[in-house]
């Protein structure tokens, strides 16, 4: 442009330019400017929008999974029932017929005058028995005394309530008839049956396929809390020790490009390699145990170590050579100037490059696939540190994945609701790393 | 940041040593992701019901759930492979090769194969295995020559059925499903239009017949589905006009979206799969390292309460899930408790 002014004669410029009205040329590139700040704004707009879309679209679906329906009777167990159900093979299903049968009579007294049966209550009941045993043997001085019980009920009696299922849309079948919802009515009526804060869903662990009311995803959370401490201690300090050296004093040759090629490759190796390697080195060579966060763990830092590494070397060449200048100047070692001066400036890029990556291994579900991590692992909560990192244990997608491909469409709402506390799981580790680096941040 | 990373290396020390040392408490299964459903429902009873730890149950089809478990003995490898087929020759072979030699073959009861479409789609009503086979073979028989298949529309070749364009989601290879698919509706298909007398007739030996007779068109109008059953649901509600494989139990569970098709005039539920005259039904299976039990705790235990009449039994929670029990359970019984190997 400016060479272009230059070869034109000066006579072709117009007389009166003035800085404050703008000739044509002017205008034109002004406009420009603004159109270009419109497209920028278009992009946010649309970026947003999508944003919207799918939040309130994973909102919508994912609420109702904190609420179900629940049954909510005292029931009092005596010394021979406990003693004759624990005598059974299939103990639960004992408790459930006990329950089942006081729940009967229970409507009965209430005067619900619609005519029911044995099999309807339990169909319009969820698997109460495990609840109910649990409770028993860890409560013995409660045997004989009445206790409230609030046990959820059946996946479709849930969806009835939640306007899944409606009156239209009910096939009768052997899980719900369409006369159970007469009774259902009555019992929601008497206040037998009510909708309830769903406090099992955030503190549980998964459940049978046929028990979509007894599944939580604490248990997971638990599991991808572990596997990210894992990660954590794992990664970041292998990771910045590996970019301090290779940045600050590894020699220029060609080995260390070699290496420096590498680290980027591994950045782009898929997921599910690195779970076959889990399964072949760490489970099947080293003998740790399956299906165990800590491998999990393992499989994830081999999978964030290149971010780091990648965002620590940025960072620190990010930071101006005055500072390890300065510092050598009064005598500093270079360790000194590395570690006293250089590194508190690169840690902000640090961090960042650290939640990206753990960001990224806390949604990996594919390497877990390889390591048992994915399926039916319904463990509850680890007895202490070590367990935690050693037990049988699922992560948080990893259990979103499973709810997702089961056959009841109560499991697909589980699977929008574990979607919810996956988010606020990461938005936290995100804050977290937001405050630590403010308070890293120096200004020079 | 020293002080991180020293906290970070004891704690894996710790982390590592104290796993070398305690061994594994809990039982440890993977294969078929029909037989997933029924394990869960048997793995949460068991960790209710008793004071083992419950078992972990893994899927990821028949045929790598036998992979894993034939890979060798000790605590580094499953316990119990679940497969939704019988074990194959082949893979029994390369069980031995790895030292799993004796293994207790558990059959829990039978599961039905279902086609069913959009509950609003098409009126696929009636389906014979011959109609599966016009529609999805690469080769059939048209006015009584073999020839490459010509039919886009099921009305093409029968009359009954609608005249809508032919597409169908059947299980991929790795689903013991996609076998008992073959087996019992597409070979049938094969025998039944002439097709296999005619690749005869045509200079093939019979096992390249039989085999040729299982292939299916690659022209994009049968897709496999490697997922489960949601993802042919998935692929199902996104179009109108197909037809999907799916498990009797996972249908049942989602009658409001899906309608089901005959096979041979006969609707697919537990009573006519448990009487046999629904066709395409199939055994399910799990099978046992016999060196492990004793080694794992509970393993033997998991085993006998998956098949107790309580659980496997008319009126247990499998059948109300949607599984047909088996008649001889109490062979399969004392075949667990005696410990009896494949031979």
């Amino acid at each position: 442009m400016t060479d272009a002014n230059l070869d034109k004669p000066a006579a072709a410029v117009p007389a009166s330019r003035s800085l404050l009205n703008g000739d044509e040329r002017t205008k034109k590139r002004e406009a420009a400017e603004k159109r270009f700040q419109y497209y920028g704004m278009a992009a946010i707009c649309t970026g947003l929008f999508f944003l919207v879309v799918l939040t309130v679209s994973i909102v919508r679906s994912g609420l109702p999974a904190f609420t179900n329906a629940v049954v909510a009777v005292d029931f009092s167990l005596s010394q021979e029932e406990f003693d004759a159900a624990e005598g059974q093979l299939f103990k639960t299903k004992a408790y459930q017929g006990l329950f089942n049968t006081a729940l009967q009579n229970k409507l009965t007294e209430a005067g619900i005058d619609v005519a029911f049966d044995d099999k309807a209550i339990e169909r319009i009941l969820g698997k109460t028995g495990g609840t109910i045993r649990e409770y028993f043997r860890e409560n013995t001085d409660d045997i004989g005394s009445p206790v409230m019980f609030e046990l959820a009920a059946s996946s479709r009696v849930d969806g009835y309530f939640k306007g899944r299922v409606t009156r239209d849309t009910l096939v009768d079948s052997r899980f719900l008839e369409l006369n159970d919802l007469d009774i259902v009515d009555a019992m929601a009526e008497a206040g037998v049956l009510k909708t309830a804060f769903n406090w099992n869903f955030i503190t549980g662990a998964d459940s049978g396929v046929d028990n979509p009311g007894g599944a939580g995803i604490g248990a997971s959370v638990v599991g991808s809390f572990f596997m990210m401490l894992v990660v954590l201690f794992l990664s970041l300090p292998i990771g910045v020790a590996a970019s301090i050296y290779l940045e600050e004093f590894a020699p220029q040759n060609r080995f260390t490009d070699l290496i420096e090629v590498n680290i980027s490759n591994l950045a782009a190796v898929p997921s599910i390699v690195f779970g076959i390697l889990g399964l072949a080195v760490f489970i099947q060579f080293m003998h740790l145990p399956q299906s165990a966060p800590l491998v999990g763990g393992l499989v994830l830092a081999l999978m964030t170590l290149p971010t780091i590494i990648i965002s620590t070397r940025a960072s620190l060449q990010a930071v101006p050579p005055s500072i390890r200048d300065a510092a050598l100047g009064v005598g500093a070692s270079k360790m000194q100037a590395v570690f006293h001066h250089v590194l508190p400036l690169a840690m902000p890029g640090i961090l960042t490059g650290t939640i990206i990556g753990l960001a990224q291994a806390l949604g990996e579900t594919a390497p877990l696939l390889l390591i048992g991590m994915v399926g039916f692992v319904a463990r509850g909560y680890p007895d202490g540190l070590i367990a935690g990192f050693t037990d049988p244990n699922s992560a948080m997608p990893a259990q979103i994945y499973t709810w997702a491909s089961r056959a009841d469409v109560g499991f697909y709402e589980k699977a929008w609701g574990g979607i919810i506390v996956l988010l606020i799981f990461l938005l936290t580790m995100n804050t977290i790393a937001i405050i630590l680096r403010r308070r890293f941040e120096r200004r020079w | 940041m020293l002080n991180a990373k020293r906290t970070a290396s004891a704690l894996a020390i710790v982390a590592v040593s104290a796993t070398a040392a305690s061994a594994r408490d809990q039982v440890q299964v993977a294969g078929s992701s029909t037989v997933l459903p029924y394990a869960s429902i048997v793995a949460e009873a068991f960790g209710e019901n008793t004071d083992y730890p419950t078992p972990v149950i893994e899927s990821g089809g028949s045929s790598a759930g036998l992979k894993r478990f034939c890979q060798g003995v000790g605590e580094e490898h499953t316990d119990v492979a679940n497969a939704s087929r019988k074990i194959r020759e082949k893979e029994l072979a390369a069980c031995a090769e790895n030292g799993v030699t004796d293994i207790i073959e558990v059959r829990i009861g039978y599961d039905g194969i279902v086609f069913a479409s959009q509950i609003s789609g098409p009126d696929y009503s009636a389906f014979t295995p011959s109609d599966i086979f016009n529609a999805l073979a690469p080769k059939v028989i048209v006015d009584g020559a073999l020839v490459d298949n010509p039919h886009t529309q099921w009305a093409d070749f029968n009359g009954d059925l609608p005249a809508t364009d032919i597409l169908a989601f059947i299980p991929g290879t790795k689903h013991g499903t996609r076998e008992v698919f073959e087996e019992k509706v597409v070979a049938t298909g094969c025998e039944a239009t002439g097709a296999k007398a005619a690749m005869i007739a045509g200079g093939m030996s019979e096992d390249d017949a039989e085999d040729a007779c299982l292939e299916v068109r690659t022209d994009g109008r049968s897709v496999d589905i490697d997922g489960d059953y949601t993802e042919t649901l998935a692929s199902i509600n996104a179009n109108a006009n197909g037809i999907g494989v799916f498990g009797l139990a996972f249908y049942e569970n989602n009658t409001d979206k899906l309608k089901v098709a005959t096979m041979s005039d006969v609707a697919p539920s537990t009573e006519t799969i448990a009487s046999g005259e629904y066709p395409v039904s199939r055994p399910l299976y799990f099978y046992i390292k016999k060196a492990h039990i004793g080694v794992i705790p509970g393993l033997k235990e998991y085993a006998q309460f998956f098949i107790s009449n309580e659980l496997a039994g008319p009126d247990g929670p499998l059948a109300t899930y949607g599984l047909v029990s088996d008649p001889e359970l109490d062979v399969v019984q004392y075949i667990v408790a005696s410990e009896e190997t494949m031979k």
